[in-house]
């Protein structure tokens, strides 16, 4: 199964970037404090608004800060709230939505009807409430509640699929010998949805920094923490636009859009380990030209 | 029958599901009425019908996945409790059933040990990997799949549907139970394979006393296999009794018509038309179970039905050699005609 997921390019070139960021947020601190001069919070006086240079690779800010270093930073914080919010939400939908498939009647009642509140919840002005409350208690809060916000519509695609799974003759089967539900739950009927939790979890990294990115825009954030998001904040705050200060606010955006990407790439190559459909579309482009196949 | 206790029975079995449609108006499927059925130790009992009569649904109540809406299980003469549609754990230990489809029956991400090993140590506390091997080994030179060692790492679609039923028959035996339910075990394996099948599941039966229930639309592998011959139509059994006399001498029409619509080369081609002075398609369907038709369920296709047969179900009439009917036409009353 690896070896096939690692076969498309959609994939490598998908688990590269993401490889890339993750790298660069592993390193982050150390990379941004072991280069002289780079540090992205401090502001230096004498470099305020620069465009990129030798000395400041991407520009500084209107604060005087340099835009790579932060960028850097920004990514350590971007990447921890995505990951740790598509983990919250994958968890709860995972442990929401199989119970609800696999047993249906009252549980299914109640679980589904707890994932349709947080469906039609309102959820961006709840989230400004809560994150208001919350406000400056650190990127932890932040990655909390958008994970928790977050987890019902995984939610109801577990479900149809854990319903789908759980009546199979297997699952039944082995009911027969006697095997507690607990093991059915997680032995018999959870490997089936490896796929599509695989692909929740990606499609929750990406929402993941979009949300922080989107909440720290409209200005719900830790003020001492940076992340792409608070990049772009400051920068609009500053009229960054309007003074063509490009370099501040186009690598935290590319990056997000670079990021988003990727995982949707990794996704795509999830997507054809599921269907099989696509797969042997993708073996048949991959034939040398002029053989049988044309 | 013996005056044994029977090791498993179904006593006046009624299973009724309800359904509701989109808008809400909720109907009820009479899928089993009135069923009775004993399994004895060693012996095995064919229940056949068209598809949509019941069958399976009778085997789901006998194997406690669905709790009957009247009517009762009883293991050894002791009436299966259910709680919330749930039988109780121990049940299992003693029925065990095998379903039709071998391709479904076996979880695609689970090696052949798996399988058998679960049972091993559910429920009979098996531990240590050397019993377990040795336990696994033993199962699968039980259903003849040899060498053991090279089945039990094998994933299911590493195996064809035969060998994949085998396992399916060899992860029940490992529970040990008294009574093993087929439902159509053969019917979505190859011609040619079917009667190993059936050999085996003969020489299960010799072996350790299993007492079988074989589930079947094939007439031709039920008189091969079985000791005695139900017949179910649209819900409810209309004739039983010992395999031969069922087979070569059907009471009930509807059974005429099913040993009938077996392929005989000795027969004729249109015997079966003459009989019921119809073809094939002026025979009509089975009858729909939410609106089935009143009186006995088989009047509308019957060529001998009466006006009586019209009004009223006909009662069970029991005849010599344990073999039983529902049919006014052997009534008692109808004697005299």
């Amino acid at each position: 199964m690896r070896t096939s997921l690692l076969q498309g390019w959609k994939v490598r070139t998908g688990l590269g970037v993401i490889g890339f960021f993750v790298l660069l947020a592993l390193a982050g601190p150390w990379l941004t404090a072991s280069v002289p001069g780079l540090d992205p919070r401090a502001n230096d006086l004498t470099a305020i608004g620069l465009p990129p240079s030798a000395e400041h690779w991407l520009g500084t800010t209107q604060f005087g800060q340099d835009v790579l270093a932060q960028t850097i930073e920004g990514a350590r914080g971007s990447l921890f709230v995505g990951f740790l919010s598509a983990v919250i939400g994958t968890a709860l939908a995972i442990l929401v939505g199989l119970p609800a498939g696999y047993f249906g009647g009252r549980t299914d009642a109640w679980l589904n009807f707890l994932s349709n509140l947080f469906i039609v919840m309102p959820v961006l002005p709840l989230i400004l409430i809560v994150a208001g409350y919350m406000q400056g208690t650190g990127l932890w809060v932040i990655a909390l509640i958008i994970g928790f916000f977050g987890w019902s519509g995984g939610a109801r695609t577990i479900r149809a699929q854990a319903m789908s799974v759980s009546n199979r003759d297997f699952v039944l089967a082995m009911r027969t010998l006697g095997e507690p539900h607990r093991r059915l739950l997680f032995h018999e009927v959870l490997p089936h949805l490896t796929g599509w939790i695989a692909a929740m979890f990606l499609q929750g990294v990406i929402g993941g920094v979009m949300a922080e990115a989107g909440l720290a825009f409209l200005g719900i954030s830790d003020s001492g923490a940076i992340s792409w998001g608070t990049m772009i904040q400051a920068a609009q705050q500053q009229s960054a636009v309007l003074r063509g200060m490009w370099w501040w606010f186009v690598p935290p955006g590319l990056c997000i859009a670079l990021v988003a990407t990727a995982a949707t790439l990794v996704n795509f190559g999830v997507d054809e380990l599921a269907n099989p459909k696509l797969r042997t579309v993708r073996q048949r482009t991959r034939r040398p030209r002029g053989s049988e196949a044309r | 029958m013996t005056a044994t206790t029977p090791v498993l029975s179904a006593v006046d079995v009624t299973k009724h599901f309800t359904v509701r449609s989109a808008v809400g108006a909720r109907s009820v499927v009479r899928a089993v009425e009135g069923a009775s059925l004993d399994l004895h130790r060693g012996r095995v009992v064919a229940l056949v019908g068209e598809s949509g009569s019941g069958k399976t649904t009778l085997a789901r109540v006998l194997a406690g996945f669905y709790a009957p809406t009247s009517g009762e299980v009883a293991l050894e003469g002791v009436p299966v409790r259910q709680r919330r549609g749930r039988v109780e754990r121990g049940y299992h230990k003693d029925v065990q059933i095998v379903f039709q489809d071998p391709f479904g029956s076996l979880n695609p991400l689970h090696r052949v040990r798996h399988n058998l090993e679960r049972p091993l140590r559910l429920h009979h506390g098996v531990r240590g990997r050397a019993e377990l091997d040795r336990r696994v080994r033993e199962l699968l030179e039980r259903v003849a799949l040899t060498p053991a060692e090279q089945y039990a790492d094998k994933f299911p679609h590493e195996l064809s549907g035969g060998q994949r039923q085998r396992v399916v028959i060899a992860r029940a035996l490992a529970v040990e139970p008294k009574v093993l339910l087929g439902d159509e075990p053969v019917s979505m394996l190859d011609v040619s394979i079917r009667l190993e099948m059936l050999n085996l599941l003969d020489r299960l039966r010799a072996e350790d006393g299993l007492a079988l229930l074989y589930i079947t639309h094939d007439i031709a592998g039920a008189r091969y296999l079985c000791d005695e011959v139900v017949v179910m139509y649209a819900g409810e059994m209309v004739e039983g009794g010992p395999k031969e006399q069922v087979i070569a001498d059907p009471l009930h029409p509807y059974t005429r018509l099913l040993v009938d619509s077996s392929p005989d080369p000795g027969r004729g081609a249109r015997d079966r038309e003459r009989l019921f002075d119809a073809d094939a398609d002026g025979l009509g369907e089975p009858p729909s179970l939410i609106d089935p038709p009143s009186g006995c369920r088989f009047h509308p296709r019957c060529p001998f039905a009466m006006d009586v047969c019209r009004t009223q179900a006909p009662p069970r009439t029991d005849l010599a050699d344990g073999r039983w009917t529902r049919c006014w036409l052997h009534h008692p009353t109808q004697e005299t005609e």
